[in-house]
C-alpha cells in the first residue's frame, strides 16, 4: 500500500530539479541581501532609524505610563 | 524650501482603534464560551446557533480578523500618516475601509453562528463575503498607496515596508484560497480537492498567521516600541535582512501543518525545512526588539506601555521558536491534532498579537485624548492578570495534548492499545481544560479593566480630531544617485517594493504549488473510489454547515496506533472528490475517516441516538447533542444543482445525473430509515426520511468504505 503515498513526485519529468532550483534562489538571494545589507553606510543607518522621531507635532518624550 | 502644512487624521485612528476595542471583548467572550464548552457541554445550550463547531470559527474569525484586523488598520493609519508626514489620501477611501470591514464582520457574525461556512479554517466565509473582503483589501491597499506617493519623506521606514508585504500577500492568499464555484448565494464548493485542496488551505492558513498575525505587527512593533521607548530600533541592518528573510521564507512553510497525512513527501520535507530556517529571521526580529531597549530596561519598569510591549515580543520569540520544532516531524507526531497545538496558538495570539495591541492602546490614547492614562496602576493590573492568564491557558493545555497523545499511543503488554475507547483520553484530561478556561478568564478580566481604563481616560481628555503637522515638500531628486545604495533605490520607489515583495512571495507559493498540481495526474487512483451519492454529498454539507471537522479529522496517520484504532492510513487517493476537503487539524473526538469501514461501523439507529444525545450512548463525552438535525428536512431544490457543481470540478456523475438525482436521494434515504425504523420506534423515536439526520448517516456510513471494496476485489 506504500505506493499509495511514497514515489508520487517521481512520475513528474525532471522533479529533481525543483530543491535544487530552490536552493539556489534561497543561497543567491540570502549572500546577496547580507553583502547590501553590510555594505550599507552608517551615517545612511542611523538616518533611517531616526525616521520615526521625524514626526514634528510632539516632543518625544518617553510615554508617560 | 517652504514647509507646508497639514493635519494627521486622528479620526479614522479613533474609530478603527475603538473597533479594536469592542471586538476584542466580543471575540475574546465567545472564546470564553467555547472554553467552558469544554467543560460544561451543556452551555451549547441545545441550540444549532451555539454549539461547538459552529461558535469555534466565530471565535477565531472575530479575534483575528475583528480585534487583530481592527488593530492592525489603527496601528497602521496612526503611524503611516506620520512616517510619511502626510495626512491619508482620502478621507472617504478611508471611511469605506472603516465600514466596510465592520460591515464584513458583522456578516461572519450573522452567517456563522447560521452554518453558513466552506469549512477552510480561518477562511470559512462563503463567497459573496470573501468578494466583499477583496474589495475593501483593495480599498485599504489603495489608500495606503496613494498616501505613500503623496508623502513628504522620501524613505519609507521598515515599518512600512512589513505593511506593503502585507497587503500585497494576503491579497494573492485570500484569492487564491478563495477560488470556489458558487451553489447557491452563501454555498460553494472549492475549486481544488483532496490533497491539493489541503496545500492550498494550509498555505493559505499558515501564511494567514504569518501575514495577517506577524508581518504587520511586525511593522507596528518597529514603529510603537521605539516610540515607547524613545529611542531608534537597535538594529536598522538587522530589520532589513528581517523583513526579506521573514516574507521570502514564510510563503514555503504552510506543508508543516499537513506532516504524515497523505500530502506527498517531498512537500512535507519542504514544509518542515522552510519552518526550519524561519527561526533565523524571527529570532533576529525579537532580539531587535527586545534590544531596542538596551540602556533603557529602567524604564520598563515604569511603563505599562512598555511592559506589555516586552511581553509581546517574547511571546513572538518563544512561538517562532516552537513553530519550527512542531515542524520537526517527530515532535509533529505527537503534538499534532492534540491541544498543544491550542497552546502553541495561544501563546502567540494572547502573548504577541493581544498584548502588543494592548500597549499600542495604551500608548495611542493619551496621545489620542491629549490627557494622562487615566489609571497607571490599572494598567500594571491589566498587564500582571493578563500574564497570569496566558500562563494559566497555556501550561494546561501543553499538559493535555501531551497526556493525551501518550494515552493515543500506549500499547499494553499484549499488543493492543491501551485505551482503546478514545473518549477515556477526553474525560481524563477535563480539568486541564477547566484551568484553562480559568486562565482564558484571568486574560479576559484584564481586558475589561482595560476598556474601564481606556473610557475614563477618554473622558477626562479632549480629543484631538485633527492633528496639526508641517514638513517641507519632496524635492525632486537629481538624474545622478548611482552611488546610492541599493536599497535606498527601493525605498524611494514604493511601487518597486510592493512588485518586490509580490515576486518574492510568489517564488515560494508557485515552486511549493506547481508540483502538488502536476500531481493531479499523478496521485494513483483507487478504482473502488467512487463519487458520493446526492445523500451522502447532502450529508456532507450537513457535517459541513455544522462544523463537525473543527473537532473530528478525516485523516488517519501512518502510526500504528492510529491503524490500530481507526483502520489503514489515508491515501491521497481516497480524496480526489473532497470539494473541499474535510481532514480537520484537531481530534476533541476521534478521527472518522473510516467511520463506515467494517472495523469501526455503527448502525444506523446507534448514529441517530448519538446526534440526538450523545451522553446517552457515550457517557461522559463532551461532543454537544444535535436534535434538530432529527427534526429539520433536507434540502432536495438543489440536489440538482449541487450535482452540476460537482461535474464542473471535474467529477464523475453522468451528464444527465443532475435531474436524476433526488429519485436516488429517496430511495438510499428510504433504505436508511427502513433499516433503524423498528429499533427507533421502540424507544419513542419518530423517524422520517426527509430529515437532515438521515443524510448525515448517510455520509457518516460511507467514509472508508470505498478502500475496502477496493481490497476485496484485489484480494479475489
Amino acid at each position: 500500500m506504500l505506493k499509495f503515498i511514497k514515489h508520487n513526485m517521481e512520475t513528474i519529468g525532471g522533479v529533481e530539479i525543483f530543491p535544487l532550483i530552490s536552493f539556489l534562489i534561497f543561497f543567491v538571494f540570502f549572500i546577496g541581501l547580507f553583502t547590501w545589507v553590510m555594505k550599507m553606510k552608517k551615517t545612511e543607518v542611523n538616518m533611517l532609524a531616526q525616521l520615526p522621531f521625524e514626526d514634528k507635532t510632539q516632543e518625544n518624550e518617553t510615554t508617560n505610563i | 524650501m517652504q514647509v507646508e502644512k497639514f493635519k494627521y487624521d486622528n479620526k479614522i485612528v479613533k474609530l478603527f482603534a475603538y473597533a479594536t476595542v469592542f471586538w476584542g471583548v466580543i471575540g475574546m467572550l465567545v472564546g470564553l464560551l467555547v472554553a467552558f464548552q469544554f467543560i460544561f457541554p451543556s452551555l451549547s445550550f441545545n441550540l444549532e446557533y451555539t454549539t461547538f463547531g459552529r461558535v469555534r470559527p466565530l471565535h477565531t474569525n472575530a479575534v483575528i480578523f475583528a480585534f487583530v484586523g481592527n488593530g492592525i488598520f489603527a496601528g497602521v493609519y496612526y503611524s503611516l500618516q506620520r512616517l510619511l508626514k502626510a495626512r491619508m489620501y482620502s478621507d472617504l477611501l478611508s471611511k469605506i475601509n472603516f465600514w466596510g470591514w465592520q460591515l464584513i464582520i458583522v456578516s461572519a457574525a450573522i452567517t456563522l453562528p447560521l452554518g453558513y461556512t466552506t469549512s477552510k479554517e480561518y477562511a470559512e466565509l462563503e463567497w459573496p463575503i470573501d468578494i466583499a473582503i477583496a474589495l475593501i483589501w483593495v480599498v485599504f491597499g489603495w489608500n495606503m498607496f496613494a498616501t505613500i506617493l503623496k508623502r513628504r519623506e522620501r524613505h519609507l521606514y521598515v515599518a512600512i515596508w512589513f505593511y506593503i508585504a502585507t497587503f500585497v500577500t494576503v491579497a494573492v492568499l485570500h484569492i487564491v484560497n478563495s477560488f470556489e464555484l458558487p451553489v447557491t448565494f452563501m454555498k460553494s464548493y472549492s475549486w481544488y480537492a483532496g490533497v491539493q485542496d489541503a496545500l492550498v488551505q494550509w498555505w493559505y492558513g499558515h501564511n494567514a498567521v504569518a501575514f495577517f498575525l506577524t508581518t504587520p505587527y511586525l511593522g507596528l512593533m518597529y514603529y510603537f516600541v521605539p516610540k515607547a521607548a524613545n529611542r531608534p530600533v537597535f538594529s536598522y541592518r538587522l530589520s532589513i535582512i528581517h523583513f526579506w528573510a521573514l516574507i521570502f521564507l514564510y510563503i514555503w512553510a504552510g506543508p508543516h501543518h499537513l506532516l504524515y497525512t497523505a500530502l506527498p513527501d517531498w512537500a512535507q520535507s519542504l514544509g518542515t525545512v522552510f519552518s526550519v530556517m524561519l527561526i533565523a529571521p524571527s529570532w533576529g526580529g525579537m532580539i531587535n526588539g527586545l534590544l531596542t531597549l538596551r540602556g533603557a530596561w529602567d524604564k520598563v519598569r515604569d511603563s505599562a506601555v512598555l511592559k506589555f510591549m516586552v511581553v509581546a515580543i517574547t511571546a513572538y520569540g518563544m512561538s517562532t521558536f516552537e513553530g519550527p520544532m512542531l515542524s520537526l516531524k517527530n515532535v509533529n507526531a505527537i503534538a499534532h491534532f492534540t491541544d498543544w497545538i491550542v497552546a502553541h496558538v495561544h501563546v502567540g495570539a494572547l502573548g504577541w498579537n493581544g498584548f502588543l495591541t494592548f500597549g499600542m492602546l495604551y500608548y495611542l490614547w493619551p496621545k489620542l485624548f491629549q490627557t494622562k492614562l487615566w489609571s497607571v496602576k490599572l494598567a500594571n493590573f491589566h498587564f500582571w492578570i493578563g500574564t497570569l492568564g496566558i500562563l494559566f491557558y497555556a501550561i494546561p493545555l501543553y499538559w493535555a495534548g501531551f497526556t493525551q497523545s501518550q494515552m493515543w499511543n500506549d500499547f499494553t503488554n499484549e499488543g493492543f492499545l491501551k485505551y482503546p475507547n478514545f473518549l477515556e483520553t477526553v474525560t481524563n484530561i477535563i480539568p486541564m481544560y477547566a484551568y484553562r478556561a480559568i486562565g482564558g478568564l484571568l486574560y479576559y478580566v484584564g481586558v475589561i479593566v482595560m476598556v474601564v481604563n481606556l473610557v475614563q481616560t477618554a473622558k477626562s481628555g479632549v480629543f484631538l480630531a485633527e492633528e496639526e503637522a508641517e514638513a517641507a515638500p519632496l524635492k525632486k531628486l537629481s538624474a545622478n544617485y548611482k552611488d546610492e545604495h541599493w536599497h535606498r533605490w527601493f525605498e524611494r520607489k514604493p511601487t518597486q517594493m510592493l512588485i518586490g515583495s509580490l515576486v518574492v512571495i510568489l517564488i515560494g507559493g508557485v515552486i511549493e504549488m506547481v508540483p502538488t498540481f502536476l500531481v493531479k495526474s499523478n496521485v494513483p487512483t483507487i478504482a473502488s473510489v467512487k463519487p458520493y451519492t446526492p445523500l451522502e454529498l447532502i450529508g456532507r454539507d450537513i457535517y459541513i454547515k455544522e462544523g463537525c471537522n473543527n473537532c473530528h479529522s478525516q485523516m488517519i496517520r501512518p502510526f500504528r496506533s492510529e491503524t490500530e484504532r481507526y483502520g489503514e492510513y489515508s491515501k491521497a487517493g481516497e480524496f480526489v472528490y473532497d470539494h473541499p476537503f474535510l481532514w480537520g487539524s484537531k481530534r476533541t473526538g476521534p478521527d472518522l475517516a473510516r467511520e463506515g469501514s467494517a472495523k469501526l461501523k455503527k448502525p444506523n439507529s446507534w448514529h441517530f441516538k448519538h446526534m440526538y444525545d450523545p451522553r446517552s450512548v457515550s457517557p461522559g463525552s463532551i461532543m454537544p447533542p444535535y436534535p434538530w438535525l432529527l427534526d429539520k428536512s433536507y434540502d432536495t431544490t438543489v440536489t440538482a444543482a449541487k450535482i452540476r457543481a460537482m461535474i464542473t470540478l471535474g467529477v464523475p456523475y453522468e451528464e444527465d445525473y443532475p435531474e436524476k438525482a433526488n429519485a436516488d436521494v429517496e430511495k438510499q434515504a428510504n433504505e436508511i430509515v427502513e433499516e433503524m425504523r423498528g429499533t427507533l420506534e421502540e424507544e419513542g423515536f419518530e423517524v422520517a426520511a426527509d430529515r437532515e439526520i438521515v443524510a448525515l448517516i448517510a455520509y457518516l456510513q460511507r467514509l472508508g468504505v470505498d478502500i475496502e471494496k477496493g481490497n476485496q476485489t484485489a484480494e479475489n
